[in-house]
């Protein structure tokens, strides 16, 4: 994850020291991504290394051990060059993250003695519930009715994990009903697999020519 | 714990007969409280809009019973479930189905009208109704003039006049955009956070997500449900695997 360049982001508002960076980092951001100090601190001595970052000196502040650690950062010329770029290039989507889910589905679909059926349907149970916590966050609290910039920023941030948990469930839906007419047609689906067993005698078969579904 | 609004117990519907009969729900028992919003998700043919039918009384099972606020449904005979339609369950619809020819505040008058309520007190209910839905300033306006959104809105003030208990709604975002949608939820949500009962029937996981819990059908059977406090148990033993 780009803490990094998130780092670099806040400290382009002003300078700050280690807590008050993370404290800012969640507040646009909720605990969705929890940072602890430690990952933070390394971060910063990275960025101090590379020269995007420089410790603030001067001041009246003693040493860099005062007070807990206060040692305060500010982002240099080569730091706001780079926070430049962040902004003005896209995500690279090249290499998707490793998707745990479609990996295990890809595996269940193949191995034998898989109940492919039941993985489907206690995932969806699964994200369903982690919606129903997101929408609930979305109704009450901050992100409910954003006065600061930085509560919709975690409004935002909230939607963002509804649309992918919906994503998620969609994706299942489309596989469960996939699997369901690849059993009904015989096809693709390893034998003994299958699918959301088809209720016997009933009229749900699809009108979509067989055969073709591949 | 107080009996629930809706109980549909071991509710089968089996349609046709011989071959070419068709179980669209099979041994369901299901149950919405007052102050809870359920959703019902699943594929089309998975049964959903039946268990609606039946919940509002406008079909009837093949075995089981349906109970609205501890009444038999199936006891109460054609005059009866008419009432009870009129009084004790408020519908929602993804076309709105508002009658073009009257106002909006006219449309939210009438079941009470229906009901037999003398028209100023028909009006003053439906203007409280507009009222809580947010768009009492729009009471005579024609439904052909208002948007999609606000036609909604008077669909909801339609079905919770006069203190319905029990609200159905089937796919009531379907025609809105998201943002619109998110609104009419809103809407639906207070009303059982005011006390209501609501079953809300809906393919997208975004709207079932308002829900206190989400109830999965497939095939006609309650497979799965998710929530975070569920009520009561949903699967009736016969169905449970």
């Amino acid at each position: 994850m780009s803490i990094r360049q998130a780092m670099l982001a806040l400290l382009e508002d002003g300078p700050m020291y280690g807590y008050q960076l993370r404290a800012e980092f969640e507040q646009r951001t909720g605990s969705t991504w929890p940072l602890n100090v430690g990952q933070v601190y390394t971060t910063l001595s990275r960025l101090e290394r590379d020269g995007l970052v420089e410790q603030v000196d001067g001041e009246g502040a003693d040493h860099a051990a005062d007070e807990g650690g206060h040692v305060i950062y500010r982002v240099t010329q080569a730091g706001r060059v780079e926070v430049s770029e962040w902004f003005t290039t896209p995500v690279p989507r090249t290499q998707p993250p490793r998707d745990e889910l479609a990996i295990k589905l890809a595996l269940a679909v193949t191995v034998s003695g898989v109940d492919v059926g039941t993985l489907i349907q206690r995932q969806r149970s699964a994200t369903m519930a982690a919606l129903q916590d997101y929408t609930r966050l979305k109704r009450s609290g901050r992100a409910a009715q954003p006065d600061q910039p930085e509560d919709l920023a975690w409004s935002l941030v909230l939607d963002a994990l509804v649309f992918d948990a919906e994503a998620e469930i969609r994706w299942l839906d489309h596989c469960e009903a996939r699997l369901r007419r690849a059993a009904v047609d015989g096809s693709g689906v390893r034998r003994g697999t299958a699918a959301p067993d088809v209720a016997a005698g009933s009229t749900t078969t699809p009108t979509t020519t067989p055969g073709s579904a591949r | 714990m107080s009996a629930p609004v809706l109980h549909l117990d071991g509710v089968t519907r089996i349609h046709g007969e011989g071959d070419t009969e068709v179980h669209a729900l099979r041994c369901v028992s299901f149950r919405a409280h007052a102050g809870e919003l359920v959703a019902v998700m699943g594929p089309s043919g998975s049964g959903k809009s039946t268990l609606l039918t039946l919940a509002g009384g406008l079909d009837q099972p093949t075995r089981g019973t349906v109970r609205i606020e501890g009444e038999d449904v199936g006891a109460l005979g054609n005059a009866g479930r008419a009432r009870m339609r009129r009084t004790s369950v408020g519908y929602v619809f993804q076309a709105f189905n508002l009658i073009p020819a009257l106002t909006a505040v006219e449309n939210v008058a009438l079941p009470r009208e229906l009901d037999g309520e003398k028209s100023r007190a028909a009006r003053r209910l439906a203007m409280a109704a507009l009222e809580e839905v947010g768009i009492v300033d729009l009471a005579d306006r024609f439904p052909d003039t208002m948007s999609g959104g606000q036609q909604q809105r008077v669909a909801i003030a339609r079905a919770v006049v006069g203190e319905r208990r029990l609200i159905l709604a089937d796919e009531p975002t379907g025609a809105l955009d998201t943002d619109t949608g998110e609104e009419i939820l809103r809407l639906l949500r207070a009303r059982c956070d005011a006390g209501a009962a609501g079953v809300l029937v809906t393919h997208e996981a975004r709207h079932a997500a308002w829900a206190d819990r989400v109830v999965f059908l497939r095939d006609g059977v309650v497979v799965d449900e998710s929530g975070a406090d569920p009520v009561d148990d949903l699967l009736a033993p016969e169905v449970a695997r």
